[in-house]
């Protein structure tokens, strides 16, 4: 079971170091991250997909907010949540094909942001399934290279983490 | 946020006046190139440097000075190998919760990063051992920091705080302001339990006709001994303790079952086996205590009283937490409990404790370690004992007869050998008014036998006793047990004459070879008031019993009569 974790931390250096290690020490799997600053510069925030059962799960919680320079923990369920993420795929490109690969990327409302005699670059944000499936259907053109970010999530409506 | 009128002073000199703050009045530690400003400005301070010979007996020293005091210890080194040599300390206290600050030297922050002489990223490698540790990079901070530290150390659940101070920031001039309270949004222990909880649990114990009380090391941390005792009483449950439990409750008291666990009475396993409730404070279900996990107390429900919410279902399903300070959630408890329908039960009990008793094969030749731990027990029976780690250790916890907490010290978590000397100078340091006595073996002495200087040169009259049987014990046991008596360097016997190595760094030597000799010999440490080493030669092979095997269930229990 995939769970989204928002983790508000002190905007200090050495923070995510202690929470990283602190999955590795306890032996618990990140499957995806993300660091940013927040509306509030003393504050960063760290989405952590990590896996795991609701044991699992309450031992990472608990354990993270052990730590000195992290100021709350939420669980983000996936559905009352917006999710996204943000990939750049260098696709092999020609004439011939570099129409169709537009044609693709419009599909998934992804940008072209780069293009050269033989290659396209295409930039497209949205949940996992989503970046999967364009993956999948630029694979065909070739994928020179190919960059993610991690996820990162909003909770729906007024509420904040 | 801060008070009185600010000074200009050095960065050195502005951790010292923090330090005062903090009512420190004694450091152990051993100065290096990195912390010389700090050492600069302490030549003319009022506070008191112990001066120990290996960084990790500063630690320890700390360590066991918090222990007996309750205070926060403090322990300082240089940078680089000072530093790593504070490690094996500051894992030893975090992994038994003890309130200690360490004070380390740092190369330059300019040179930070370059791999510079006796250069070591201290703060990265104590991240998963500390409960928090700071890098020091302007000597502004040092104020913030040092109120910060000795907050979060001895707070919630205490541990070891590390603070790296670069040189150039002892040397760096600031304006002086200490602050009076620390603001820390992501640091804030809860204390009180919850009340709706604790009628849970008050209910529990109101339904409950096999209860047992099953209490840590923090029943000590917090001082919770008294009301430890009373909820006792007035419920009629017998309690066992754990290894860092011991001396919560005394050792004589008609309803303690004794240790639990690997080597713990018969009785106390037999109890929590066959109980239908526990009642956990302070205490954290270790594989040493539940052995095999699928079949500890299998139908028992669990009250868990915990400070830290992590350790609540962290190992067994927990059916009322209560997350909270152990002293304030038995005060509150104790107010809703009754005596519960326990009768049969303390009984039962009674007759196991009975037929079950911890014993030893007695000798009129040969000195048995546990006659040992017993004379010691009967010679000084308002001593705080300390401990090395392994056999001795376990003799220790089984015979020695306890009245008042904090008087047994000993590193249950991490089980750290060359724990116990320091430990017992921190101790006697921090408590001059009590008789302390190490109680070592022949491996673990060896460890930080060096601090013998230290005890010497600052008259810290600690008394070893050392229960020499030509073995590293435990792990001979083991063998003897587990690996077909093949003794793979575990014969040490023949090391070093432990009465010369004392008389050769002043402190006195004894030595006691036959029965009769062990008790004057223990006597006469005492009286003497100085440092000192009675080296007691023990029967070789006694074996620590009741044993329950690694990975059984704490019922399976390998006795005397079976081997």
């Amino acid at each position: 079971m995939k769970h989204t974790l928002a983790v508000l931390v002190e905007n200090k250096s050495g923070v995510l170091s202690r929470v990283a290690s602190l999955f590795s020490r306890r032996g618990y799997n990140i499957d995806s991250l993300a660091v940013g600053v927040t509306e509030d510069p003393d504050i960063s925030r760290i989405t952590i997909v990590v896996h795991g059962d609701d044991h699992v799960l309450e031992q990472v919680t608990k354990q993270l907010n052990k730590l000195i320079d992290v100021i709350k923990v939420s669980d983000i369920g996936a559905d009352d949540a917006v999710e996204r993420e943000l990939a750049l795929i260098k696709v092999a490109a020609d004439v011939d094909t570099r129409s169709e690969i537009m044609q693709i990327a419009n599909i998934f409302r992804a940008r072209i942001v780069d293009v050269a005699p033989k290659s396209m670059t295409v930039e497209v944000t949205g949940d996992e399934n989503k970046i999967q499936a364009i993956e999948k259907l630029l694979r065909q053109f070739g994928i020179k290279e190919m960059v993610r970010t991690g996820k990162i999530a909003m909770v729906r409506g007024p509420k904040k983490v | 946020m801060t008070t009185g009128s600010t000074e200009k002073v050095n960065g050195a000199k502005a951790l010292i006046k923090c330090l005062e703050k903090e009512g420190v009045d004694t450091l152990f530690g051993y100065p290096g190139g990195q912390i010389i400003p700090f050492y600069n400005e302490l030549y003319d301070s009022d506070l008191h440097h112990i001066l120990v010979r290996h960084e990790q007996a500063a630690a320890h020293a700390a360590d066991g000075y918090a222990r007996a005091t309750g205070k926060t210890g403090v322990c300082v080194s240089t940078s680089g190998p000072g530093a790593t040599n504070l490690v094996t300390g500051i894992a030893t206290a975090y992994m038994d919760s003890v309130p200690i600050v360490a004070l380390t030297g740092q190369v330059p922050t300019s040179l930070i990063g370059n791999d510079a002489f006796q250069e070591a990223d201290i703060t990265g490698i104590t991240q998963p051992i500390t409960k928090h540790n700071y890098l020091v990079q302007k000597a502004e901070d040092i104020p913030r920091i040092v109120k910060e530290a000795f907050h979060i150390a001895s707070t919630g659940r205490p541990g070891p705080v590390l603070i790296d101070l670069p040189k150039d920031v002892q040397n760096t001039e600031i304006d002086l302001q200490y602050p009076d309270r620390v603001e820390l949004r992501g640091y804030k222990p809860t204390y009180k339990g919850n009340t709706q909880q604790i009628k849970r649990a008050a209910e529990e114990i109101a339904n409950s006709c096999r209860p047992i009380i099953y209490a840590g090391g923090g029943v000590i941390s917090s001082n919770a001994s008294a009301e430890l005792v009373e909820l006792a009483e007035t419920i009629m449950a017998p309690v066992t303790t754990t290894l860092m439990g011991i001396s919560s409750i005394p050792t004589e008291h008609p309803l303690y079952v004794g240790m639990l666990g690997m080597h713990g009475c018969k009785y106390a396993n037999y109890a929590i086996q066959e109980s239908d409730l526990i009642i956990a404070v302070g205490a954290r279900f270790d594989d040493r205590v539940t052995g095999k996990i699928e079949s500890f107390a299998p139908n028992a429900r669990i009250i868990h009283i915990d400070v830290d919410p992590a350790e609540i279902s962290k190992n067994v399903k927990v059916h009322v937490p209560i997350v909270g300070d152990a002293k304030q959630v038995l005060k509150s408890l104790n107010k809703y409990v009754q005596r519960c329908k326990s009768e049969e039960w303390i009984e039962k009990v009674n007759q196991w404790k009975k037929e079950y008793p911890l014993t030893y094969r007695k000798s009129q030749d040969t000195i048995m370690p546990q006659f040992v731990i017993e004379q010691v027990s009967e010679a000084c029976r308002d001593a705080i004992i300390v401990t090395e780690v392994g056999q001795h250790q376990m003799w220790a916890a089984q015979f020695f007869k306890y009245s008042k907490p904090r008087t047994f010290l000993t590193s249950g978590g991490l089980g750290t050998m060359g724990y116990g000397f320091p430990a017992a100078m921190g101790a006697k340091v921090g408590r001059p008014d009590k008789t302390v006595i190490n109680i070592a073996g022949d491996g673990s002495f060896q460890m930080n036998s060096q601090e013998l200087a230290t005890v010497v040169q600052n008259d810290i009259p600690v008394v070893n006793v050392i229960l020499n049987n030509g073995y590293l014990g435990m792990v001979r046991q083991w063998q003897e047990l587990f690996y077909d008596r093949r003794y793979s360097y575990t014969f040490i016997k023949g090391s070093v004459d432990f009465v010369k190595l004392a008389e050769a760094y002043g402190a006195l030597g004894l030595r006691a070879e036959r029965p009769s000799e062990v008790r004057p010999a223990i006597e006469e440490a005492v009286r003497s008031g100085r440092p000192a080493v009675v080296e007691v030669i023990v029967e070789c092979e006694a074996n620590v019993y009741p044993m329950v095997p690694a990975g059984a269930a704490i019922n399976e229990i390998i006795d005397l009569e079976e081997h």
